[in-house]
């Protein structure tokens, strides 16, 4: 038992439900010592503890649950708190003042705090109960969704329209399945957004192959299938729908049950009674959270309501008199749905009297904008709906007369909307995290966002404030690379390539911040100079061998061990293979390797054939098999060409009108090694049919009856762009001229890390002006853009056989410096579907997730 | 008869348990980066070079991820400190003292270190 230095027995507080107020309250209640002067009973039902249900979705996107995680074991550890996991509280006896939980264990408190959330509303259908219905709540909800959509499905059906539901449905799509939504009420998002709002969101998710039925209810589950699963559903409006899985995601409901068996008061609709303190009719009980029923007479389903109540209980039990009251909270969300960005804040609906819209719609461009605005011309409230840029700004303004005319804050910048509001314009005590409650005043009071995240815990929860945040923490003035540099690597770029600067160490010294002249430098500014370096190399003057010298020492470790690390630290090799075309002698070596070496083979999405596993001291071994074999590096390490993809074109499709695959091979032997400020991919399609995706591409070519069409910025990855035509029926030497020129200008002018995508938006004048300078030559620069890369293409050696060749460069790669024979034993695999994976490292520091 | 070439080796040597080991010849090290050493009772120490010629020594281990890999980062200075970025994640870390510089409540272990002619 607990005790306190007298021992004493110490009381005792016992917590129900560790979800994220749950844990929030966890914290607080050490932040006010409460651990110190109490035993902490916590009982969470889940199988794991508290994680980020808000952002439950990204796992689709590869976030593991240990990533979600919001706990920290040290944390428990060290406020000494008792955590119990699959452990739900089953009865509350009030008279004992004892909790029960499933297990048969008993916990007495002097204090008890309900946080037990919410369950999704499954509505009364019949076969709602059918294999392939599911509810999204839980990582256990996803586990399940994702098994079955696996082995059952090709089709899913999503119940609901809202927040929830299209945050489902994106996971739907996500997992490949044909989605559709269906949402009773006329429009998406019916809450949070208005009829404008609505139409600009079904315009863009219906254009992202999603198929939306509103104003339509389900009627029933259609269960005929194998084993009675799922196979449809029947729609009000007669319609049948047919689907392998349905999720249902139409709302939910607070999870009371526990408090209503004690005898608690609910209301009427659900939800634990509570005062502005969070206390239920019972003193020594508190509700917090999604089960409780505010003071104001809501049920607040969003976690920043929530996290105040758990505050606010923390403090009155705390007995902390200027502690916080809970009256009710401010409903503002920002969503990225779908990758749309959906807001509202304020009186989003207009409900105010006399309140007076400003309304700006793009129905092309699915972007919808509107603020209200109050009889004496104050914000209200407003709903974005596309575009969210300016929503942390314009919430933090809400409630006061903005200081420019209202319509500049919905037009898009540009269209005759100069009044960009800063935040600057911002009142200290506006709020600019609304999740945590933190005030620009309160941020201002710190240097750096890992200080404030720290100090505030502003930007922790939803993280739409961040950017906010990062404008109104002091700048250092410039708009420079790092700290060590306060140019920019456009500025580097240029200084290198005049003053014929070959080594990084002089770059610094000379050119360097004071401060940091002498220094190491940072790992943002080695690797950008040294691709700098590299991509000037037989100009300027330097080594093009990315190894050498002190070149060596800039390089991020794939490129210093010309390989990927992988999160074991094994690597992975990736020979070229130009076009994607290879010889079954080619293969076949690979196959060998990769069986010699037990590597895990993989196709890639470029076309090519990665083998996973080696460990350092292989990597040459394995290297010196596949340059016999005629094989080299792939870059797949370097910022430089990854691949050209090709489709089979006009040799064998019978819609091909030119030779794709030679295009293509010619193209990536030509760019082969070239270092730039981000990587860079490209693919050749035989026909206007694009089998090898050229859109998508840094550089994409199709070909047309008449030559070669070229398209640029095309990019996949997180924030998709399609390519821009940039000249049309070319010959094969008019294409290469232009693409020589529009890469060493990309090189010359973007910024690290900015591909080609980023870099076209980004840039003055956008396309016109790149076309301008690499169609028309209106910089008069093309003849030197040209040099640059004919330079390029005759010093390119491939880096793997350089390596091999040179006995001091192959010292490095060792496990151990002291030991070259030894094998890092760390590195270990386990089997899986016949061949094998990383058997990850025990973490020492559980749960210490990299958010 | 030859004339042996003048030559001096200088060794890098780490403290363990039982004394000062010797790692390797500082001829190894590429200033800016890193080399893993094997010890004794089977840790991993990941040794560095600066460009003043400084060595440190941390444990190998990545304490975010647990893979040992410390030794492949990039090194570089903040505020004059020397750190190393860890390869996998970039969390740095103190070279001196192992701390870790985004995360307080996060430190590798730090070896004594020395260069003997
Ligand atoms: C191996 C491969 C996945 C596969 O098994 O198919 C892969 C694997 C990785 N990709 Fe990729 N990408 C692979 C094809 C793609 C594609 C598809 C394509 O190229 O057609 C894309 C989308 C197209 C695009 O880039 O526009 C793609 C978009 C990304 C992105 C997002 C880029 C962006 O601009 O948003 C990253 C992250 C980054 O580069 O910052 C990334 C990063 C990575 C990294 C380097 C992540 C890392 O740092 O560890 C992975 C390392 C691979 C390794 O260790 O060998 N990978 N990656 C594919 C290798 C293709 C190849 O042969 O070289
Ligand atoms: C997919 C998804 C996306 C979301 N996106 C957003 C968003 O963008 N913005 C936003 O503000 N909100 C969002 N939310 C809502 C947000 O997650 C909730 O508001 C928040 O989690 C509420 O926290 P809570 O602690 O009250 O409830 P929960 O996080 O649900 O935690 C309650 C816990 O109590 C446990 N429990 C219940 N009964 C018992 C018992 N008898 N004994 C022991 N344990 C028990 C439950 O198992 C659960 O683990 C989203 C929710 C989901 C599912
Ligand atoms: S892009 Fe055209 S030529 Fe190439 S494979 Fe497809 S249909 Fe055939
Ligand atoms: S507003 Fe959500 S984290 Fe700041």
């Amino acid at each position: 038992m607990a005790t306190d230095p007298a021992g004493k027995a110490l009381p005792t507080l016992v917590l129900v439900g560790h979800g994220m107020v749950g844990q929030r309250f966890l914290e607080a209640a050490a932040e006010h010592g409460l651990t110190a002067t109490h035993r902490v009973v916590v009982l969470c039902e889940e199988p794991r503890p508290a994680y980020d249900r808000v952002h439950l979705t990204s796992y689709f996107s590869g976030t593991t649950p240990e990533e979600l995680s919001l706990t920290d074991p040290e944390f428990l550890d060290k406020h000494g708190i008792e955590l119990h996991v699959g452990e739900p509280a089953v009865a509350v006896d009030r008279a004992t003042r004892t909790v029960h939980a499933r297990s048969g264990r008993r916990v007495p408190y002097d204090a008890l705090v309900l946080a037990t959330g919410s369950y999704p509303f499954v509505p009364p259908v019949p076969g709602k109960d059918a294999p392939g219905c599911f509810v999204y709540r839980t990582i256990e909800d996803l586990y399940a969704i994702e098994e079955y959509a696996r082995r059952h499905a090709t089709v899913g059906a999503v119940v609901g329209g809202g927040l929830l539901g299209l945050e489902a449905a994106g996971a739907l799509q996500g997992l490949g399945l044909a989605t559709h939504i269906v949402e009773f009420a006329p429009r998406l998002m019916p809450v949070q957004v208005d009829e404008g709002g609505g139409a600009a969101l079904l315009k863009t998710i219906g254009d992202m192959g999603l198929s939306v039925h509103t104003g339509v209810g389900t009627q029933e589950i259609v269960a005929d299938g194998a084993n009675g699963a799922v196979r449809g559903m029947k729609l009000s409006d007669g319609s049948q729908l047919a689907t392998d899985l349905v999720v249902f995601s139409a709302g939910v409901r607070p999870r009371d049950q526990l408090a209503r068996d004690m005898g608690l008061s609910v209301g009427e609709r659900g939800g634990i009674a509570v005062d502005a303190q969070c206390r239920t009719s019972d003193p020594s009980v508190f509700a917090i959270g999604e089960c409780a029923l505010a003071s104001d007479g809501r049920v607040y389903g969003l976690v920043a309501p929530g996290y105040e109540m758990a505050l606010t209980a923390a403090a009155a039990l705390a007995d902390d008199a200027c502690g916080a009251s809970f009256t009710g909270a401010d409903l503002s969300t920002k969503l990225k749905l779908l990758g749309v960005d959906v807001a509202s804040f304020g009186d989003a609906h207009g409900t105010a009297d006399g309140c007076l819209d400003v309304v700006y719609a793009d129905s092309r461009a699915g972007t919808y904008k509107k603020l209200v605005m109050g009889r004496e011309g104050e914000l209200l409230g407003g709903i974005l709906v596309g575009d969210a840029e300016a929503y942390a700004t314009l919430r933090a303004l809400t409630g006061t007369v903005p200081p420019v005319a209202p319509e500049s804050l919905v037009l898009p910048a540009g269209a005759g909307a100069p009044a960009q509001l800063g935040p600057d314009a911002l009142p200290a005590d506006a709020v600019i995290c609304s999740c945590h409650n933190v005030t620009k005043g309160e941020i201002c009071a710190h240097a750096s966002l890992p200080e404030v995240k720290k100090c505030t815990k502003a930007g922790t929860g939803c993280g739409s404030c961040v950017k906010l945040i990062g404008q109104l923490l002091p700048r250092s003035g410039d708009d420079g690379l790092c700290g060590c540099f306060r140019h920019t690597r456009q500025e580097l770029y240029e200084i290198v390539r005049v003053k014929r600067v070959t080594s990084f160490a002089r770059l610094l010294d000379e050119h360097g911040r004071a401060e940091a002249r002498g220094g190491e430098g940072c790992e943002v500014c080695k690797p950008t100079v040294g691709s700098i370096i590299a991509s000037l190399a037989p100009s300027i003057g330097a080594d093009g061998y990315v190894l050498e010298g002190e070149q060596a020492a800039l390089q991020d470790t794939n490129d210093h061990f010309l390989a990927n690390l992988q999160k074991n630290g094994s690597y992975s090799v990736v020979p070229r293979i130009p076009g994607g075309e290879i010889t079954p002698e080619k293969l076949i070596v690979i196959g060998e390797v990769a069986r010699d070496f037990g590597l895990y083979t993989k196709i890639t999405g470029g076309q090519r054939i990665d083998l996973f596993g080696a460990r350092v001291e292989q990597l040459p071994l394995i290297w010196a098999r596949l340059v016999d074999a005629g094989f080299e590096s792939g870059h797949a390490y370097g910022k430089a060409l990854r691949t050209v993809k090709s489709c089979v074109g006009q040799t064998w499709c019978r819609y091909g009108v030119q030779d794709s695959v030679r295009m293509a091979i010619d193209l990536e032997l030509r760019y082969r090694g070239l270092r730039a400020p981000h990587k860079l991919k490209s693919a050749v399609s035989g026909c206007a049919r694009e089998c090898a995706e050229a859109q998508s591409k840094d550089f994409g070519v199709i070909a047309t009856a008449n030559g070669w069409n070229l398209y640029v910025g095309g990019n996949g990855g997180m924030t998709p762009r399609h390519a821009d035509l940039l000249a049309q029926d070319l010959s094969d030497a008019e294409l290469i001229r232009l693409i020589d020129r529009f890469l060493m200008f990309y090189a010359r002018t973007a910024d690290r890390l900015e591909r080609t995508a980023a870099w076209l938006d980004r840039i003055e004048g956008g396309l016109d002006h790149v076309r301008d300078v690499v169609v028309h030559d209106a910089l008069g620069i093309c003849d030197e853009l040209e040099a640059l890369m004919r330079a390029h293409v005759a010093h390119y050696r491939d880096e793997w056989s350089a390596t091999l060749d040179d006995p001091e460069r192959l010292s490095r790669f060792v496990s151990f410096v002291n030991a070259p024979g030894t094998p890092d034993p760390t590195v270990r695999f386990v089997p899986e579907r016949d061949q094998l994976r990383p058997e990850l490292p025990l973490i020492p520091l559980e749960g210490l997730a990299v958010r | 008869m030859t004339i042996a070439p003048e030559k001096t080796t200088v060794l890098v040597q780490l403290a363990v348990a039982d004394g000062w080991l010797t790692v390797c010849e500082l001829s190894r090290l590429t200033p800016g980066r890193g080399v893993a050493a094997l010890l004794p009772d089977g840790r991993q120490a990941a040794v560095f070079l600066d460009r003043a010629g400084r060595v440190f020594a941390l444990d190998n281990t990545d304490p975010f991820t647990g893979a040992a890999v410390l030794s492949r980062g990039l090194i570089g200075s903040a505020q004059g400190r020397p750190f190393v970025a860890s390869p996998l994640l970039k969390q740095r870390f103190d070279l001196g003292t192992g701390r870790c510089l985004e995360d307080d409540g996060v430190a590798v272990r730090a070896y004594e270190v020395r260069t003997v002619a």
